[in-house]
C-alpha cells in the first residue's frame, strides 16, 4: 500500500507525537512531573492556541495571517499605554475595562483591514497580510516610542496570571474559547460556510455563499483572537515590550493548525486539533530549553517540524 | 502578441504603463529632492544613498526571479543576516575569497528552498518562512549572538566603503552588472522565459515540455545568493557581521518587486522596473531623511516600518487596479 505510512502518521501523527514528547521529557527532563511544570506550559501554550484557533479559520478559507505576531504586539502595547493613563487613573474599573476591549476592538479594525484587501481588493493573503507583519510592530513601537511598559496592575494581571479551581485562567479561556469555535464550525451556517469557501470557492460563490463577507470575517475572528493573546502575555509579564510580544507568534501559530491537521489549501479546521498543535510546539520549545539547548538552535528545530509536518501532509492530500 | 517588425506607441504604453509610471516618479522625487535640499546631489548623498540602497536592489532582483514564478521568498532578510555573519569570519583571506563565499552561503540557503519546494512540494511561503528561522538560527549560532568585527587589515572593507571616483561605489557596480546580466538572462535565455512561463501557468509550461524544476531551483539559489550578495555588501560596509540585521527587508523587496510592475501572481516581470523600485523605495527613505534634518517633521526610527508597510500598502491598491483594468482588456 503506497503512502499508507504517511497517511497513518497525518492522522495520527499529532497523537503519537505528543506521546512521543510527554515519554521523552518523563525520562531526560528533571522535575518533569510536577504542577509548576504544567503551570507554566500551560501558561505559556494558552497565547498559542489561541492565535492557532484564529490561524485555523483563516487558513480553512485557504489564506494565510501572517499579521498575529504584530497585532498582538499593538494590542499588547495599547492596554498599558490605557490602564497608566490618567483617565484610568481617575476611574480604575472604568480604565481597566477600556483597557481590555479597546485594544481587541483595534486588532478586530486590523483583521477587518487584512479581510477588505484579501476578500475585496484580490489581494493575496500572503501579501496583505505581509502588511502590517511588518508596519503592524512599527505602529506598537510608535506608539510607545519603542519604550518598555512595566507596572503592577492586580486586575489586569488576572488575565495572565490568575487562577480558577488551581489552574491558569488563560487554561480555561483557550477552552472556552475552543469549545465556542468547534461549534461555530461544526454546527453553524458561517462555519459550513468557511469550510465551503476553502474547499471550492467557485462552488461556493455559485451556491449563493457570501464569499467576500465570510473570507473578511475569518481575519476579523484571527485578529481579535491575536488581541486577546497580547493582552495576556502582557499580563503575564507585567510589561509590554513591542518589539517582543508576539515575535514569531505567526510561526507558532501555522505549525500548531498545520501539525493539528489543518490543510494548507483549505477546506478543513480541525480547532481541537490546532489546540493539539500549540500543545506539541510548546513541549518542543519546553523540551529543548530545559535541557538547556540554546534559543537559536530552538528556532532551527522548529523550522525543521513546520517544514516536516507540511510534507506529511502532502502526503494525505494526495 | 506584438509584431517585432512594428512598433505601436498606444500599445507599448499600454503594456509599460506601470513601469513607466515608476520611472516617472522617480524623476520627479529626484527633481523633488534636488530642488528642496542643499546637499541633496552632494556626491556624499549620492555615494551614500547607492552603496546601502545596492543591497536592497541585489536582493529585490533575486525577489523579482522567484516571484514571477508565482513564488516568494521570504527568506532574505535573515540569508542576509547569515551571510553577513559567514563573511565577517572570511574577512582576513580579503574580498576574493569573502565575496565568492558569501554568496556561496546565501546560494546554499536558497538551495534548501528549492529542495523544499521542487522536491517537497512545500508551498514556497511556508518553506521559506521556515529557512527564514533556520537562517537567522545559523547566523546566532555561529556569531555567538555577537556582531562579528570584519578584518581591517586585509582589503575585504574596501569593497563596502570604497568608491570611483568618490561617487560611485564599488557595490552598486558589481551589482547593476548583476542586473544587466539578469536582465539577458530573462529576456534572452531559455531558462528565464521559463521562468515567464511557469509563472503564466505552471502545469502548461511543464506540457509544453520546459524544464520547469530547473528553472525554479534556478530562481530560489538566485534569490539565495542575491541575498547573500547584499551580506557581504553589509558586512564589508559597516565593518560588521551583523545576525540580527535583515528583519523586514523582504518586505522592502517584495514592494520594490511589485512597484516594478510585476505581477504578484507571477509571469509578468521586468528587470529594470525592479531596480527603479528598489530605488522609489529607497528615496522615500532618503527624502524623509532630509526631510528629519530640516526638523519640519520628526520621524523615529520606528516609522521606518510603518513606512514601509504603508508604501507597500499603495503599491497592492495601484495594482490591483491595474491588473483589473488589464483583465479586462485581456477579455
Amino acid at each position: 500500500m503506497p503512502g499508507f505510512d504517511t497517511r497513518m502518521l497525518a492522522k495520527h501523527g499529532g497523537l503519537i507525537a505528543l506521546a512521543v514528547l510527554l515519554l521523552i521529557n518523563i525520562a531526560i527532563t528533571p522535575n518533569f512531573l510536577q504542577l509548576q511544570t504544567l503551570f507554566v506550559n500551560i501558561s505559556q501554550v494558552a497565547t498559542i492556541a489561541i492565535v492557532a484557533v484564529g490561524m485555523t479559520l483563516v487558513i480553512a478559507t485557504a489564506g494565510i495571517d501572517l499579521s498575529v505576531g504584530a497585532v498582538m504586539a499593538v494590542a499588547g502595547a495599547l492596554a498599558p499605554l490605557i490602564f497608566l493613563s490618567e483617565f484610568a487613573q481617575a476611574y480604575p474599573t472604568l480604565g481597566l475595562a477600556a483597557s481590555i476591549i479597546v485594544p481587541i476592538l483595534v486588532a478586530l479594525l486590523c483583521g477587518l483591514f487584512n479581510g477588505v484587501l484579501v476578500a475585496y481588493l484580490g489581494v493575496q493573503p500572503i501579501i496583505a497580510t505581509l502588511i502590517f507583519f511588518i508596519s503592524g510592530r512599527g505602529i506598537a513601537q510608535v506608539l510607545t516610542n519603542g519604550n518598555l511598559q512595566t507596572f503592577a496592575h492586580p486586575g489586569f494581571s488576572y488575565i495572565g496570571t490568575g487562577k480558577i479551581l488551581g489552574l491558569p485562567f488563560q487554561g480555561w479561556l483557550v477552552v472556552v474559547i475552543a469549545i465556542v469555535f468547534w461549534y461555530i464550525v461544526n454546527r453553524t451556517l458561517f462555519g459550513r460556510r468557511i469550510l465551503a469557501v476553502g474547499g471550492n470557492e467557485r462552488a461556493a460563490k455559485l451556491t449563493g455563499t457570501p464569499v467576500r463577507r465570510v473570507k473578511t470575517g475569518v481575519y476579523v475572528i484571527s485578529a481579535g483572537l491575536s488581541g486577546i493573546a497580547g493582552l495576556i502575555v502582557v499580563a503575564i509579564n507585567s510589561a509590554s515590550d513591542a518589539a517582543r510580544i508576539g515575535n514569531l507568534m505567526e510561526l507558532d501559530a501555522i505549525a500548531s493548525a498545520v501539525v493539528g491537521g489543518t490543510l494548507l489549501m483549505g477546506g478543513k479546521a480541525p480547532i481541537f486539533g490546532a489546540v493539539l498543535g500549540a500543545v506539541i510546539i510548546q513541549l518542543v520549545k519546553y523540551t529543548l530549553l530545559a535541557n538547556g539547548v540554546a534559543d537559536e538552535v530552538a528556532l532551527i528545530a522548529k523550522a525543521g517540524i513546520i517544514v516536516l509536518a507540511v510534507y506529511v501532509q502532502q502526503g494525505r492530500k494526495e | 502578441m506584438l509584431d517585432q517588425n512594428t512598433f505601436d506607441l498606444r500599445r507599448y504604453i499600454q503594456g509599460n504603463g506601470q513601469s513607466m509610471g515608476v520611472w516617472i516618479a522617480l524623476i520627479v522625487m529626484i527633481a523633488f529632492g534636488a530642488m528642496r535640499y542643499d546637499n541633496f546631489t552632494g556626491a556624499y548623498n549620492i555615494s551614500s544613498f547607492l552603496n546601502y540602497n545596492s543591497m536592497f536592489i541585489v536582493i529585490a532582483l533575486g525577489m523579482c526571479f522567484v516571484i514571477m514564478t508565482g513564488g516568494i521568498d521570504l527568506s532574505v532578510g535573515s540569508v542576509v543576516a547569515f551571510a553577513s555573519v559567514c563573511v565577517a569570519y572570511l574577512s582576513p583571506y580579503g574580498i576574493q575569497v569573502a565575496l565568492p563565499g558569501g554568496i556561496l552561503a546565501g546560494m546554499a540557503i536558497g538551495g534548501l528552498n528549492a529542495f523544499f519546494v521542487i522536491a517537497m512540494r512545500i508551498p514556497p511561503f511556508i518553506a521559506t518562512l521556515a529557512t527564514m528561522l533556520g537562517a537567522k538560527g545559523g547566523a546566532l549560532v555561529i556569531s555567538g549572538r555577537q556582531t562579528i568585527s570584519v578584518d581591517w587589515g586585509s582589503n575585504f572593507t574596501k569593497f563596502g566603503m570604497g568608491s570611483v571616483g568618490g561617487i560611485l561605489p564599488w557595490s552598486i557596480i558589481v551589482v547593476a552588472l548583476l542586473a544587466v546580466a539578469l536582465w539577458i538572462v530573462l529576456e534572452k535565455t531559455s531558462i528565464g522565459r521559463t521562468v515567464e512561463a511557469i509563472g503564466g501557468g505552471e502545469d502548461a509550461t511543464k506540457m509544453m515540455g520546459l524544464p520547469v524544476n530547473r528553472a525554479k531551483a534556478f530562481v530560489y539559489i538566485l534569490s539565495g545568493g542575491c541575498a547573500g550578495l547584499a551580506g557581504v555588501i553589509l558586512a564589508s560596509g559597516f565593518g560588521a557581521g551583523q545576525p540580527l540585521e535583515g528583519v523586514g527587508w523582504e518586505l522592502s523587496a517584495i514592494a520594490s518587486v511589485v512597484v516594478g510592475g510585476t505581477l504578484l501572481t507571477g509571469g509578468l516581470g521586468s528587470v529594470p522596473a525592479t531596480v527603479a523600485g528598489a530605488l522609489l523605495l529607497g528615496l522615500v527613505f532618503n527624502i524623509l531623511n532630509f526631510e528629519n534634518g530640516r526638523g519640519v517633521i520628526s520621524f523615529s526610527a520606528y516609522w521606518q516600518m510603518v513606512i514601509r508597510g504603508l508604501f507597500l500598502f499603495v503599491v497592492i491598491l495601484l495594482q490591483s487596479r491595474v491588473s483589473r483594468v488589464g483583465a479586462k482588456q485581456g477579455a
